[in-house]
């Protein structure tokens, strides 16, 4: 039929459109290999490190002490001592973060004191981890005496993942909508109310996840506590926050660089166990986040 | 607070008189841009005081300086006289009980993202009532007054949130009656609500009216003549007219831009 001539007509492909659909596809398939070359450094470590490092891991090397010069034995000092300083690190950040979060994103008005601070963040946030690590030594260890410290370490820490726990904490402080706080304000709850029945409750999950981003990297973290209360042998564990103590990234730059006669397995396995862990937590942050996002609540 | 045997005499008086709210020469601006002004009206005990007026009317700034809302906006700021039972309301220190005392209801529905046994138990809790039969009477209470209970009753503890739109109107309302208020005002509550709603509302309302004063803004002429005592009608910052609603609503007018906007000549 003549109409359906036409119809078909209006459809047929142009010179133009071949080549920008030409041009589409390569463009896509340029943007497509760029995001996917992402995936080779992570593969290409953990191969690397199961490949090489997976033949160390065994209870003792897990629970022993390191022995012979740290050339063999195992780390449990370090593995303990790097819970130690996260976990301390957590105690000190997470409830100073969050409150600040709570008052910049819920009471802070806007003028110059709110400003100063929010720039200050983002200027903590930049600061290299080595220039804190000299912060550490010179507030903490010297000014405040803490000595070279579980405690001084984790303190150093604690500042230099402030900015983390922060800026999560306040970006879901404001997903939840604007209009239930007006809600609860109009039906004369105070601030502090409607903060702690509505505000809160709600942002949780975003705050976890935030915070267990924060342990995962504080556990990575050399130089902060190079200088503040990581040890660089120890074969004692700690057992207070005023004793020093060993670490699993020190642990792994000591090995690998700094001992010599160590078999190429150790530092190996060292870095599969860091990097566990770190994948574990990165991964239950994942998980908490799926499970949360899948109660829908507004 | 009260401190003469003078300002107490006054008071006792405004507990008898007929009027809840008086507005005085109320203008609002919003920096340098005035919102609404010269604005001077009555609220009497046990009546729905309906308001109209096309958008920007400044329908919706004029409700939050009643329950003083403005508080929350710095850009925001009130002239005049706002006397809550013979109260100046910027003479409140305790602007919660105030706000408590008055209930809102929002043009788009606020279901907290709680449960709706939560939702309505939330005033209640925050006076500090914990005893859990005294909050079961009250939320029955509540969601039953605001033709809800029967559709929710065996869901209360899904969240208020996932209410449909019409629901989540209706359970904002049961919401405001668990502040007992003496006043409750509604913003154009039938925007996201179905006509079906929109009816069980103000059948809603009309059984409210002898125990509250009520004032309603609202687009729909025809919603403020089928419930409003008296109606203002306010155009572009200023109250053009006040009068008993079916006068206005029958040509008796002061001002030719009433039935104008009434008939639906503009706005």
């Amino acid at each position: 039929m003549a109409s359906t001539g036409i119809i078909e007509n209006q459809f047929l492909e142009t010179e133009l459109n071949v080549s920008a659909k030409r041009t589409e596809t390569l463009f896509k398939i340029l943007f497509m290999f760029m995001a996917g070359l992402l995936i080779l450094p992570v593969l290409i470590i953990l191969t690397t490190l199961v490949v090489k490092g997976s033949s160390m891991i065994s209870f003792e090397f897990l629970f022993g002490n390191p022995t012979n010069g740290m050339t063999e034995g195992g780390i449990f000092p370090a593995l303990l001592g790097t819970v130690w300083l996260v976990g301390v690190a957590l105690v000190i950040s997470v409830p100073v973060g969050v409150a600040a979060a709570v008052y910049l994103s819920e009471y802070a008005p806007d003028n110059w004191f709110t400003r100063a601070i929010n720039l200050a963040i983002i200027n903590l946030a930049g600061v290299p981890s080595i220039v804190h690590a000299l912060f550490g030594v010179g507030a903490f260890v010297i000014f405040f005496g803490f000595g070279t410290s579980i405690l001084a370490a984790s303190m150093t820490l604690a500042v230099m993942t402030l900015p983390v726990v922060i800026v999560a904490t306040r970006e879901s402080l404001q997903a939840v909508p604007h209009a239930f706080r007006e809600a609860c304000w109009n039906m004369g709850a105070t601030r502090w109310q409607t903060i702690r029945r509505v505000v809160l409750p709600n942002s949780v999950s975003g705050i976890l996840t935030g915070v267990i981003l924060e342990v995962s990297r504080t556990t990575g973290e050399t130089a902060p506590i190079m200088f503040t209360g990581a040890a660089f042998f120890i074969p004692v564990l700690p057992e207070s926050v005023f004793d020093q103590t060993m670490a699993l990234s020190l642990h792994l730059f000591v090995v690998s660089t700094q001992v010599p006669h160590v078999p190429e397995a150790l530092p190996y396995g060292v870095a599969l166990v860091l990097i566990s862990m770190v994948l574990l937590m990165n991964s239950a942050s994942i998980a908490l986040r799926m499970h949360l996002r899948g109660k829908k609540k507004w | 607070m009260v401190s003469t045997a003078e300002d107490m005499a006054s008071v006792q008086q405004h507990r008898d008189s007929a009027v809840k709210l008086e507005v005085r020469d109320v203008a609002i601006r919003y920096g340098s841009t005035t919102a609404i002004s010269g604005i001077n009206l009555d609220v009497r005990k046990n009546e729905i005081f309906g308001i109209i007026g096309p958008a920007n009317a400044g329908k919706t700034s004029f409700l939050k300086a009643l329950n003083r809302m403005n508080d929350f906006d710095n850009a925001m700021s009130v002239d005049g006289e706002i006397l809550f039972e013979g109260t100046n309301i910027s003479d409140v220190r305790n602007v919660y009980a105030l706000r408590n005392r008055i209930g809102v209801v929002f043009p788009l529905p606020v279901g907290l993202p709680l449960t709706i046994y939560e939702n309505v138990a939330f005033v209640p809790r925050l006076r500090g009532i914990r005893d859990k039969a005294e909050l079961d009477v009250i939320v029955e209470r509540c969601l039953t007054r605001s033709a809800l209970w029967d559709e929710v009753k065996d869901r209360l503890d899904s969240l208020g949130s996932l209410l449909s739109g019409g629901q989540q109107q209706r359970l904002t309302i049961a919401r405001a009656l668990s502040q007992e208020p003496e006043l409750l005002m509604l913003d154009e509550f039938s925007i996201a609500v179905d006509p079906v709603t929109t009816m069980r509302i103000e059948d809603v309302l009309k059984e409210l009216k002898p125990e509250m004063s009520i004032i309603l803004v609202t687009n729909l002429v025809q919603q403020a003549r089928r419930l409003a005592d008296r109606t203002a009608f306010f155009l572009d910052g200023e109250c053009v007219e006040i009068g008993d609603t079916e006068a206005l609503f029958t040509g008796q007018v002061e001002d030719s831009r009433t039935t104008d906007y009434i008939e639906g000549r503009f706005g």
